[in-house]
């Protein structure tokens, strides 16, 4: 279960909400320290309301793992340092100001003065060492935990004064101050109870009283309706003000309506009931830019996004799990040839035309070119090629039976199955193109579509499987969260979950360069570091990687300041600027 | 009414003829993947050119423009009967490369459109048909003979028979035999053939589906069996099996027809309805279930319409079943007054 919550939280690590543009700090009303957006204008009042697939499971923002609640969650909270999802860089939030000691040990963070909770309760140092405790608490099990302990050390949080926290970590972290972004701030005069008597986890369900939640976001819970909407309202002590010293957000409310699946957010969208959408797919973003006249929409393709899908083949060892069939075939998949095979033999370009509608990009590394601060444009991108494939095969002891089957040096028939989340539609798609390009190489490819839950209890725990499409990454462009799928001891290391044995040459490489480069603090070193660490990845294929979809997404025309990015949450994060246009304001067509 | 059967009957023969000669019937594999032609839509016929009216009907390549497709006019390809193309086995069993019909390479007729991997709709829909209408009329048999000698034993000897035979058929009734179905499907290994998919798809069908046929035919029994000519029979020292088949078996016989003429269209839905949901024949191989389920996603149901012919498929092969029961049970009705 605890892999499950590392995979998710990789997927969906980051929620928040950012600032964005130059801002200066400076009192203004009453002593309290707000931010100054000074390039941000908009107009006060309206809602709006997004459509979501499913209702999210919790508002605590230190046990929501998955997307849509760490959505929602995170409108109703602040962190400390924030990332701009624009600019993918670091930008002062509840700390308006943070030092890094010269061994890049030790954080010093000055806290906004005078600034309060939505429930008007004063926000200090105390707030930020609880909460801190909270997320380190192992009792507590958030997912955040695991960031949070370095070298099996715990972040070491003290008070210096009402205002200064001071963060010491027991050895150098690369990118540290990013660590920082998905904390939410919580209040400690709501939850130190309940964290007390051990209910932590538990308390904060999307039922709770308006009352007894507060938090430092943008907006603060005004209602829930069970199996159809949850409603936002504005906090007024948000601690952000625009050009002309408004107080933001500037919406009066926003509005989560639970609709029950990717397509009838589509379709409310299409009717006008919803202003915001988010995680189109390529089909859907096509149907809605043909009606784009009609429906007066904005609708962006932000390139391609951080995710990599890929194909995995087992190489777990399964001596203690009397899966013998499949321990068998291993032998084919531990082989390196046969994965350099497998990828010379995939048709990414048809994968990219026919799953993502042209709007996704192939390929071949871990990194893809939505990431361009960290991408290893040196990665070789090899055309398909089924003749170096069959060369490959031979090399590697395969044959060809006179029906045309792939058969091993045993003379035993290549085939083997593929799962995949049957709820996922394009990753469906992906295997029918694989199972068509492998067949071409004479190998028996089945096709498995699993329930989701079923096929990450195979991948994770009981390892009953031979080979999966699976997708990974999309939360942070940084190379750490990637350490939880390339070093030897990394939770979502799927390839080989529990590497018993001494890992191989190159195993091992990359294990030493992952954990060299988070304790390299500059940024040319660590690129060097983990180009090779990418180029690795590209020789030895522990994943095959196949394809990354754009980022896509709409809005009404009449919302303003809509600026969707890259990392998730795409559209929300900036939903203390959203704005609804006036209807003569609308006709200008600024965005 | 005797020739609105004879018509009804001759036009599921010719149905189910072509499902079965459907490597003959179909231009194309039914898993040909054309990478370049997704979501093409069906191929227009055309009979007139520049130069006029053209008998021999022709056809125009798809070519790819920023919003769909467009025919590529500056060749034609003629269509033709009975030419040459990708080889099959015939009825499973011999090697074949003949086809009703078809045109010249690189022109492609696709009579329903292409699917989202360029697959040929109209070769999926023939080679589809085999395995639903297949499973639809083998789980029918299967319902029929079982549920026909279990009916027939509970009616005929009644007392604890009829009532163990009768409380089976209210328990499988009450099953919810989707749910039992995913439930079965967890426990089976990760990959099944398509023939063992198949197999099973038809019986637990088959199976769960006994219970209908089983009351109607005791329940005819029954009633059968209490009429003063079996009754004289029997005082007259005739066997039970005589009984069973000089009296029962020939009335039972029109409403076994009639059942089944009701059951399989039924049959098929439900072969239509476990591959929709991903429990019946997988990937690459079509089936009328899995092809519709395609349309589950909005954006394909809006926008490539041609993809429900399935569905037009499974209309026609329903309706004429159920026209078929209609005018069986009607000349049952007029023999029996």
């Amino acid at each position: 279960m605890k892999r499950i919550t590392h995979l998710t939280l990789l997927v969906c690590l980051l929620a928040g909400v950012c600032i964005s543009g130059s801002s200066t700090t400076k009192p203004s009303v009453a002593g309290e320290e707000v931010q100054r957006m000074a390039a941000l204008s908009g107009r006060s009042g309206g809602h709006l309301v997004i459509g979501q697939r499913a209702e999210p499971k919790t508002l605590n923002p230190v046990t929501a793992t998955d997307a849509i609640s760490r959505e929602v969650s995170g409108r109703l909270m602040a962190d400390l340092i924030e990332i701009n999802r624009v600019t993918q860089q670091t930008e002062p939030a509840l700390a308006k100001s943070w030092k890094v000691s010269t061994d890049g040990r030790t954080f010093t963070l000055q806290l906004r003065k005078g600034i309060r909770f939505s429930d008007g309760h004063p926000f200090d140092a105390d707030d930020v060492v609880f909460s801190f405790k909270v997320y380190m608490d192992e009792e507590v099990g958030s997912p955040q935990r695991d960031l949070l302990i370095i070298d099996g050390n715990p972040i070491t949080v003290t008070k210096l004064d009402q205002y200064t926290v001071r963060f010491t970590l027991a050895r150098p972290y690369a990118a540290a101050e990013r660590l920082f972004d998905g904390l939410a701030m919580l209040p400690k005069h709501l939850l130190e109870k309940p964290y007390r008597e051990g209910r932590l986890a538990q308390t904060w369900p999307l039922n709770i009283a308006p009352a007894e939640i507060a938090g430092l976001g943008p907006f603060r819970l005004k209602e829930y309706l069970p199996g159809q909407r949850i409603v936002l309202e504005r906090n007024p002590y948000y601690w952000k003000i625009d050009r002309d010293n408004q107080r933001l957000p500037y919406l009066d409310e926003l509005v989560f309506l639970f609709v029950g699946s990717e397509d009838a957010q589509v379709m409310r969208f299409e009717a006008g009931e919803t202003q915001v959408i988010s995680r189109l797919s390529s089909d859907n973003y096509k149907l809605l830019s043909r009606n784009q006249e009609r429906t007066r929409s904005q609708l962006v393709d932000m390139g391609p996004s951080l995710e990599y899908n890929f194909l995995v083949f087992n190489q777990n060892d399964l001596t203690s799990k009397k899966l013998d069939a499949i321990a068998h075939k291993q032998a084919w998949f531990r082989d390196i040839r046969f994965r350099q095979a497998v990828s010379a033999a995939v048709d990414r370009e048809s994968i990219v035309r026919l799953v993502y509608g042209t709007r996704g990009a192939a390929l071949w590394g871990n990194v893809g070119p939505g990431n361009k601060l960290w991408v290893n444009q040196g990665i070789a991108h090899p055309k398909r090629s089924l003749d170096s494939a069959r060369q490959l095969l031979k090399s590697a002891g395969f044959s060809w039976n006179r029906t045309g089957e792939l058969t091993d040096a045993a003379g035993q028939v290549v085939e083997f199955s593929i799962i995949t989340s049957s709820s996922n539609t394009q990753r469906m798609k992906m295997a029918t193109l694989l199972q068509e390009d492998l067949s071409q190489l004479g190998m028996q490819v089945h096709v498995v579509p699993l329930e989701f839950r079923a096929m990450i209890g195979r991948v994770f725990q009981s390892l009953d499987y031979e080979a999966a499409i699976m997708g990974l990454g999309g939360g942070d462009a940084d190379p750490n969260p990637e350490m939880n799928v390339w070093t030897a001891n990394g939770t979502s290391r799927l390839w080989n979950l529990n590497p018993s044995h001494p890992a191989n040459g190159w195993e091992r490489e990359i294990d030493e360069l992952m954990q060299k480069q988070m304790v390299t603090l500059d940024y040319t070193k660590r690129k060097q570091l983990y180009d090779r660490v990418q180029q690795l990845i590209a020789e030895n294929l522990p994943f095959i990687f196949l394809a990354t979809p754009n980022i896509l997404a709409g809005a009404d025309a009449k919302v303003g300041n809509f600026r969707p990015a890259v990392l998730e949450p795409s559209t929300l994060w900036n939903a203390d600027e959203l704005y609804v246009r006036t209807p003569n304001a609308e006709s200008a067509g600024a965005r | 009414m005797r020739i609105r059967t004879a018509a009804l009957i001759g036009l599921l023969l010719v149905l189910h003829l072509g499902l079965l000669l459907a490597g003959f019937v179909a231009p194309y594999s039914p898993i040909a993947q054309n990478r370049q032609l997704s979501y093409a839509p069906p191929t227009k016929l055309h009979f007139r050119d520049y130069t006029g009216w053209h008998l021999r009907p022709f056809v125009y390549e798809w070519m790819i423009a920023p919003d769909g497709y467009v025919e590529d006019q500056s060749r034609a390809y003629p269509v033709s009967l009975f030419v040459k193309g990708h080889s099959y086995k015939m009825l499973g069993l011999f090697d074949a490369s003949l086809h009703l019909f078809g045109t010249t390479e690189p022109g492609k007729i696709l009579l329903f459109g292409t699917d989202g991997f360029g697959r040929d709709e109209f070769s999926r829909v023939v080679y589809g048909g085999q395995i639903s209408v297949a499973a639809g009329i083998v789980a029918t048999l299967i319902a029929l003979i079982l549920g026909s000698t279990l009916g027939m034993i509970a009616g005929y000897y009644g007392r604890w028979l009829d009532e163990a035979v009768m409380g089976a058929t209210e328990l499988f009734l009450s099953l919810p035999w989707l749910y039992f179905l995913l439930g079965v499907r967890a426990f089976l290994p990760l990959h099944l053939s398509p023939l063992r998919t198949f197999f099973l798809l038809t019986c637990v069908v088959g199976l769960i589906g006994w219970a209908k046929p089983a009351r109607l035919i005791r329940g005819l029994v029954l009633s059968i069996r209490s009429r003063n000519y079996v009754l004289a029979a029997t005082g007259f020292g005739a066997s039970n099996l005589y009984v069973v088949r000089r009296h029962i078996a020939p009335e039972v016989m029109g409403n076994l027809l009639t059942q089944a003429a009701l059951l399989i269209p039924q049959y098929i839905a439900a072969e239509v309805t476990l591959s929709f949901f991903g429990l019946g024949v997988s990937e690459p191989l079509p089936s009328w279930g899995n092809m519709l389920s395609n349309l589950q996603q909005y954006s394909v149901l809006t926008s490539y319409r041609w993809l429900m012919a399935p569905a037009g498929a499974l209309l026609i092969t329903s309706v004429t079943y159920y026209l078929l029961a209609d005018a069986l049970h009607s000349r049952l009705k007029s023999r029996s007054t």
